[in-house]
C-alpha cells in the first residue's frame, strides 16, 4: 500500500514539475531574463539581505521588462558551479553571483556560455564576459574609525574580522586612519572570527574584546550578534551591511549600507541597450565598478547614540569622502613596525589597496599567515 | 578574568547539555548522529515560544519539546525500522538544517529578552567564585544537576545498570527479558531533550535572535565531547570547560596578539578527542571498554 502511495505520489510530481516548465518557458520571451544566487537566505539584516533588496530595487524599477530568479542557499563552491550552469541553461541573460567564492564557478560556468553575461560581485579575476562589482566598503570604515575615536573613554578598539584577505584588511586599515584622525592614542585590537557567520563565535569575541576593555566595537562579519552582546554590556558598535539597529539600538553607532540597487539597474540597462561591458582598462580596477559613498553604493545610516559635536565630524568626514577632499590612504603612510609604505604626496592606488597584507599605524600586532 | 571565566561557561553550557544527552543515547547503543539537527530545532523552537509566550522559560520547555520530537523521527526510523543509525542521524541534521530554516523565516529580526541570572542566597556574594558558580542563569544549574543525577542513574540504580546493559549487550538483554526498544527510545528522547535546551541555550542567552544554522557545527562538537569523555559523565564537565575555554583562549589570544596562531589553538579541541580515542583504544585490551559494545546496531528482536 505505501509502495503504491509512493509512486503514484512520485507521478504527481513528475507531472507537475512538466507542467510546471512547460509553462514557464512558454511565457519567458520578451523580458530580460535575470538571475541571482545567493549565499544564504536573505533573512532581515547582514549581506544577503542587502543583494535582496538591490533585486527589489531592480524589479521596481523594470516591472514586467525583466523576469527575475533567484537561488538561495548556495554553498560556495562545486554546488555553486551546478547552480550557475542551471541558470544559465534556463536562458538567463545576466547572471549575477553575490559572494567571493562564487569567483571560480562563475568563470568556469561563462567559459560554457559566451553569450550569458555574468556580474560576480567582490572577485578580482574577468573574462570576456565576466564582469566584476565591488563596493569601497572601506569608506564607511573611516567614518567609523573617527566615531569609534572621539566616543571611545578606554581608548580601545575591538574588531572582529572574518578572514585575513585584502577586502577585510583594508577595512581595519582604514578604520585606522579614521580613528587616528581624530585620537593618536587609541588602537585597534583585532580578533579573526576565521568564518563569515557564527553567532555564538561572533559573541564569544564581542564578550572577549569588553573583557580586555574594548569599549567600542566593530565588525566584518555578518550577524548582530556583536552589537547584542554590546548593548547588553553598554558597549558601542557598528552595524554592518544593513541597518542593525533593530537588534541593538543603544549600541548601534551608525551603519554602513550596501546599496546595489543602482549598480544592478546600470548593468542591466546596459545589457538591454548592448553597451554591456566589462570595464576593463588598463587600470585593472576601473573605478566606475568599485563606487563607494559618492557613487551612492555605500549609504551610511543615521547617526545615533552620538552626542551632536561627534555627529558633526562625522558628517564631515562623510562629506569630505563624498567630495573627495579626503583622501583616506594618502601619505605620509607607516604600517604598524615603522615601515615606510608611502611617502607624503603619493597615495595608494586600487592596485595597491588589493595587496594590503599589513597593519597600518593604529592596529595591534601583525596579519596571520 | 571574571567576565572571561564566565564567557568560557557560557559557550561551554550548549556543548555540555548536548554531549550529556548523546552520552545517555549512545549508553543504551543508539548511535544519533543528529544531535546539531536537534539543537537547531531547540534553537528555533525557543524563540518562537519565548515570542508567542513572553515568558523565557517556556523556551525552555520548547527547546527540550523540539529535540524530542526530532529524536522521536530519528528513533522511529532506527529502532523501529531498523534503519542505519548514521545514515539516519547525519539525514537528520540535515533534514533539520532546512526545516528549521523554513520554521525560523518568521522569526528574523526579531529579538527577545536573554534568560534571567539567578543569585543563590549568599553564597552569590563570594568574592570571584560567587560571581562565576552561583550567579548563573537556569539551564546552567540545570545542565550540572543534570550531570549529577546521571552519574548517579548510570552508577547505581537499577535502571541505568539496565540501560548499559542494553548497550553493551542488546541480545543478552532481550533474552533476560529487557525491552530493548522501549528503554533505547527513552534514552534517545532524553538526548535529544538535552540537545533541544543547549541549542535553546544559544538564543535564549547567548545570542537572542534567530538565524539559519545558528549552531554552526556544535553539534558535532558535542558528539566529539562524549568519546574525548570516554562515556563518563563528569570528564564531560572537564571536557566542555576545555573545548570552551580553548576557543575562548584562541579569541583572548588574537586580542593580546599572542604569537600562537589562532588555527592552531582552534586544532586542539579535536586533537585532544584523538588523543582520547587513541588512549581508549589502547586500554581496550587491558579491561572492558568502555566503548557500549552494541553501539551503532540497529536490534532486530525476532533473532
Amino acid at each position: 500500500m505505501l509502495k503504491f502511495c509512493m509512486r503514484i505520489f512520485s507521478l504527481f510530481a513528475l507531472s507537475a514539475s512538466v507542467l510546471f516548465f512547460m509553462f514557464n518557458s512558454a511565457f519567458a520571451g520578451n523580458p530580460t531574463k535575470v538571475g541571482f544566487v545567493y549565499l544564504t537566505t536573505p533573512g532581515d539584516h547582514g549581506w544577503t539581505y542587502a543583494h535582496e533588496l538591490g533585486k527589489q530595487m531592480v524589479e521596481k524599477r523594470f516591472g514586467s521588462d525583466v523576469k527575475v530568479s533567484v537561488v538561495e542557499n548556495v554553498p560556495e563552491g562545486p554546488d555553486a558551479t551546478r547552480v550557475i550552469r542551471e541558470l544559465a541553461k534556463q536562458g538567463n541573460e545576466i547572471i549575477f553571483t553575490t559572494s567571493f567564492g562564487y569567483m571560480e564557478p562563475t568563470l568556469k560556468v561563462a567559459k560554457e556560455f559566451p553569450n550569458v553575461k555574468f556580474e560576480h560581485i567582490t572577485g578580482y579575476k574577468r573574462s570576456k564576459n565576466v564582469a566584476t562589482g565591488n563596493i569601497r566598503f572601506y569608506e564607511g570604515r573611516y567614518i567609523q574609525g573617527v566615531v569609534a575615536g572621539l566616543m571611545t573613554k578606554t581608548n580601545k578598539i575591538g574588531y572582529i574580522g572574518a578572514y585575513p584577505i585584502a577586502e577585510v584588511i583594508m577595512g581595519i586599515n582604514s578604520f585606522a586612519q579614521g580613528l587616528r584622525s581624530v585620537n593618536k592614542d587609541a588602537s585597534i585590537s583585532v580578533i579573526w572570527a576565521n568564518t563569515w557567520y557564527d553567532p555564538v563565535k561572533e559573541a564569544d569575541a564581542a564578550k572577549v574584546h569588553i573583557a580586555e576593555g574594548a569599549d567600542i566595537l566593530a565588525q566584518h562579519t555578518d550577524s548582530p550578534a556583536m552589537l547584542q552582546i554590546a548593548e547588553k554590556k553598554g558597549a558601542l558598535g557598528f552595524g554592518q551591511s544593513t541597518d542593525m539597529s533593530a537588534f541593538a539600538p543603544k549600541a548601534q553607532l551608525f551603519a554602513s549600507i550596501n546599496n546595489w540597487g543602482p549598480y544592478y539597474i546600470r548593468k542591466i540597462e546596459e545589457l538591454k541597450t548592448g553597451k554591456w561591458n566589462t570595464g576593463d582598462g588598463p587600470d585593472h580596477w576601473a573605478g566606475n565598478d568599485w563606487g563607494g559613498i559618492k557613487a551612492e553604493m555605500l549609504l551610511i545610516s543615521k547617526f545615533q547614540n552620538m552626542p551632536d559635536s561627534v555627529a558633526k565630524k562625522a558628517q564631515e568626514a562623510l562629506d569630505g569622502i563624498k567630495s573627495g577632499k579626503i583622501n583616506i590612504f594618502a601619505g605620509p603612510l607607516v604600517d604598524n613596525t615603522g615601515k615606510e609604505i608611502i611617502p607624503a604626496g603619493k597615495s595608494l592606488d586600487d592596485g595597491a589597496l588589493w595587496g594590503m597584507n599589513y597593519y597600518l599605524k593604529g592596529v595591534n600586532g601583525k596579519v596571520p599567515g | 578574568m571574571d567576565a572571561l571565566m564566565l564567557t568560557i561557561i557560557a559557550t561551554s553550557i550548549p556543548l555540555l547539555l548536548a554531549a550529556t544527552g548523546e552520552l545517555i543515547t549512545e549508553k543504551s547503543g543508539v548511535l544519533n548522529l543528529g544531535v546539531e539537527g536537534m539543537m537547531l530545532s531547540g534553537a528555533v523552537g525557543a524563540l518562537g515560544a519565548v515570542l508567542w509566550l513572553e515568558n523565557p522559560y517556556f523556551g525552555i520547555i520548547a527547546g527540550g519539546l523540539c529535540g524530542v520530537l526530532m529524536a522521536s523521527i530519528f528513533s522511529i526510523f532506527t529502532i523501529n525500522f531498523m534503519t542505519n543509525q548514521v545514515a539516519t542521524g547525519l539525514g537528520l541534521t540535515i533534514f533539520a538544517t532546512g526545516l528549521t530554516g523554513l520554521a525560523g523565516a518568521p522569526l528574523v529580526g526579531k529579538t527577545v529578552p536573554s534568560l534571567p541570572k539567578i543569585e543563590i542566597f549568599l553564597l552569590s556574594d563570594i568574592p570571584f567564585i560567587g560571581e562565576i558558580l552561583f550567579k548563573q542563569d537556569f539551564i546552567a544549574y540545570l545542565s550540572v544537576a543534570i550531570i549529577i543525577l546521571i552519574t548517579y542513574f548510570l552508577k547505581y540504580s537499577k535502571s541505568g545498570i539496565v540501560l548499559r546493559a542494553v548497550g553493551d549487550d542488546h541480545q543478552s538483554a532481550h533474552s533476560v527479558g529487557y525491552p530493548v526498544k522501549k528503554i533505547r527510545w527513552y534514552a534517545a528522547c532524553f538526548g535529544g531533550m538535552c540537545a533541544g535546551i543547549g541549542g535553546a541555550y544559544i538564543p535564549l542567552v547567548l545570542t537572542p535572535h534567530w538565524s539559519e544554522g545558528m549552531t554552526a557545527g556544535r553539534g558535532w562538537i558535542a558528539l566529539a565531547l562524549v568519546v574525548f569523555a570516554s562515556w563518563i559523565p563528569w570528564r564531560i564537565i572537564v571536557g566542555a570547560l576545555i573545548f570552551g575555554g580553548i576557543t575562548i583562549a584562541q579569541l583572548v589570544g588574537q586580542a593580546r596578539g599572542w604569537p600562537i596562531p589562532s588555527q592552531i589553538l582552534s586544532m586542539m579541541p579535536y586533537l585532544a578527542t584523538i588523543v582520547a580515542l587513541t588512549m581508549i583504544s589502547g586500554r581496550i585490551s587491558k579491561s572492558n571498554s568502555v566503548v557500549p559494545a552494541s553501539l551503532g546496531k540497529p536490534f532486530f528482536d525476532t533473532q
